[in-house]
């Protein structure tokens, strides 16, 4: 895997050194959070969290301690904690590098989590293609087991918690956090409609935590430094450092952390080395496949999840794929098309139906046998798809079919039988 | 010879059970470990399965069918799974592909008539910072050249797993 500088060196750390060992990690000071936050009353790790401005990882941004809130004090059922590894929006692949180079700070995110919210178990929920990383993930939670850092008793707290991997077995859906939780019941990955949320009755139909592995990478940070800390990493609203995965045309794709609010422009052209073979610059999509389209013109903006929105697009995984000329955007889009009707799980009809719709209408555009109406038909598909199913699938499908169409016209006009 | 788990495989799914509040959310990691010794999911083995969860032979079913890590059909000893999707597709993967296609002589969704290579194409893997990706047995390859994903394949042992 290919690691490359970082700018502020709290998320990826030195590659030189093996952070699947526990004596390594537990030298550069592994286990004080936990410990930190075993002296600390639940209120207050739940109000450092609010503090920090931390938002959800998995791509919907939002705010952590907000969500942790929002799970019952007194439950007469477990709670558990799921954590969502299942890493499967196109473009992102920054999860990947914690379960394979470095786990330790995620268990220690588990530990202090469920101690905040008085969770026993937790499930790291691991996409099935990850094999070695779920490999490397359970050997290193079986030598915190033998170190007492989990199970009965952590660290003398009188906390017991226990965690295990549960894989996936190759659905983009299951990312979604209520498909993920049936899933993890063992049953076909189909969302649910919200409410109730996982909060109050999710795994088992109990109060259940769903978060994203990079979400809870951070929480070590925030309780060793101080929510105010991680605040101030990053922009107003936007705390902290983020990992960006930058893929495609650039001259050196991987993964890089930044504060929130770094110009995308400057990732692109200063830290990636700019485009490839020096080629013109296309087009961008900021945060994994589902995230509208930029223009070149687009991109001299702060990367984080409020500015992102002001240019119609979203900050998503931050798995940035950039795009050189020559490449014919309608390729790109029916790749992205062609995978949300791959993954749609069927449940509802406009998602099912219109997510085919699209593919068949992209072809029929690149093939030289459409005419101006069906770029109008591939609109109103996308339109009648999004805000219309359970799950944001749909939405993630569509998105980029009005972008591209609105953003680049002439990608798509020029095949067509009545093009001007 | 009726079917059953072999001591060590017995061993893992017994290991399973007490991680869950029920025998229903054990069922994926087990169908993987039926696959793991029976090669693929063929309904005998799904009814097994059902058998020593106490569940349902339709709930198993429902359940196998979701999932494309599942098989429910034989699969080459080298299950040879290629990323196309977009960072992929910049990246050159139609080019790998079909650099393996020509070497393999099949099509995508096919096995050789050895039964030695099944070559599908994939959606993303969660490399896509190291694309061109391919994985060979759900490990990863990754940063290919056609020319390397051809070594790949000729480097495999013939005889046994590995
Ligand atoms: C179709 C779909 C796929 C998703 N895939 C993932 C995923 O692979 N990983 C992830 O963490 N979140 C994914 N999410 C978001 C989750 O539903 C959920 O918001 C997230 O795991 C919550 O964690 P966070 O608040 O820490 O970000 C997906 C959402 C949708 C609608």
């Amino acid at each position: 895997m290919d690691i490359h500088h970082m700018a502020t060196n709290v998320l990826l750390r030195d590659p030189s050194i093996d952070w699947t060992n526990l004596d390594n990690h537990r030298k550069a000071g592994g286990f004080e959070a936990v410990k930190k936050a075993f002296s600390m009353d639940a209120d207050e790790i739940i109000n450092e969290t609010k503090r920090s401005n931390l938002r959800g990882r998995g791509g919907a941004g939002f705010p952590t301690g907000v969500k942790w809130g929002f799970v019952p004090k007194q439950s007469e059922k477990p709670k558990y904690l799921a954590v969502n590894a299942d890493e499967g929006e196109p473009g992102t692949f920054k999860d990947r590098y914690w379960l394979r180079k470095d786990p330790y700070p995620l268990i220690e995110g588990c530990i202090i989590c469920a101690y905040a919210l008085g969770i026993n178990t937790t499930y790291i929920y691991i996409r099935g293609e990850f094999l070695e990383e779920i490999r490397i993930v359970e050997k290193c939670i079986e030598q915190c087991r033998r170190a007492g850092l989990l199970g009965k008793n952590i660290l003398g707290s009188g906390f017991d918690m226990e965690c295990w991997v549960h894989p996936g077995a190759g659905a983009y859906i299951c990312g979604e956090e209520t498909a993920m939780l049936s899933s993890l019941e063992g049953k076909a990955g189909q969302p649910k409609l919200k409410p109730p949320f996982p909060a109050v009755e999710g795994l088992f139909r109990c109060p259940t935590v769903v978060n994203n592995v990079e979400t809870l990478v951070c929480i070590p940070l925030i309780i060793q430094n101080g929510g105010k800390w991680f605040a101030d990493l990053g922009t107003d609203r936007n705390g902290g450092p983020k990992v960006f995965g930058v893929s495609g045309h650039v001259k050196r794709p991987g993964l890089y952390e930044f504060p929130l609010g770094v110009n995308l422009k400057d990732v692109i052209y200063k830290h990636c080395g700019g485009i490839l073979n020096d080629r013109k610059l296309k087009a961008v999509i900021p945060g994994g496949s589902s995230c509208p389209v930029l223009t070149p013109d687009e991109i001299d903006i702060p990367a984080d999840f409020d500015s992102f929105k002001v240019v119609g697009s979203m900050l998503g995984t931050a798995g940035v794929i950039v795009i050189a000329e020559p490449t014919p955007l309608i390729e790109v889009l029916l790749r992205i098309a062609r995978f949300y009707a791959h993954e749609s799980c069927g449940q509802c009809t406009p998602c099912r139906e219109g997510t085919g719709w699209m593919v068949r209408i992209l072809e029929n555009i690149r093939k030289g046998l459409a005419t101006k109406k069906e770029i109008g038909l591939l609109m109103d598909a996308a339109t009648k798809i999004e805000g219309n199913t359970i799950c944001a699938l749909g939405d993630a499908a569509a998105w980029p079919v009005k972008s591209f169409l609105q953003k680049f016209p002439d990608e798509f006009s020029r095949y067509l039988v009545d093009a001007a | 010879m009726g079917i059953q788990f072999t001591p060590e495989i017995e061993a893992q799914f017994k290991s399973l059970l007490p991680r869950y509040p029920n025998k229903l959310a054990a069922l994926i990691p087990t169908l993987y470990l039926a696959q793991e010794q029976f090669g693929y999911l063929r309904p005998e083995v799904m009814e097994y399965v059902a058998q020593r969860l106490d569940l349902p032979a339709s709930q198993v079913l429902n359940t196998a069918t979701f999932y494309t890590m599942l098989h429910k059909k034989p699969v080459g000893r080298y299950h040879i799974e290629v990323c196309t999707n977009v960072s992929c597709y910049l990246r050159g993967c139609d080019d790998v592909l079909e650099a393996l296609q020509k070497k393999l002589s099949i099509e995508c969704g096919e096995t050789t008539a050895d039964g030695l290579f099944t070559l599908d194409e994939v959606q993303c893997l969660a490399a896509c910072g190291t694309a061109p990706v391919m994985c060979v047995n759900r490990i990863y390859r990754e940063n290919l050249t056609p020319d390397e994903a051809v070594k790949i394949v000729d480097g495999l042992n013939k005889s046994t797993k590995p």
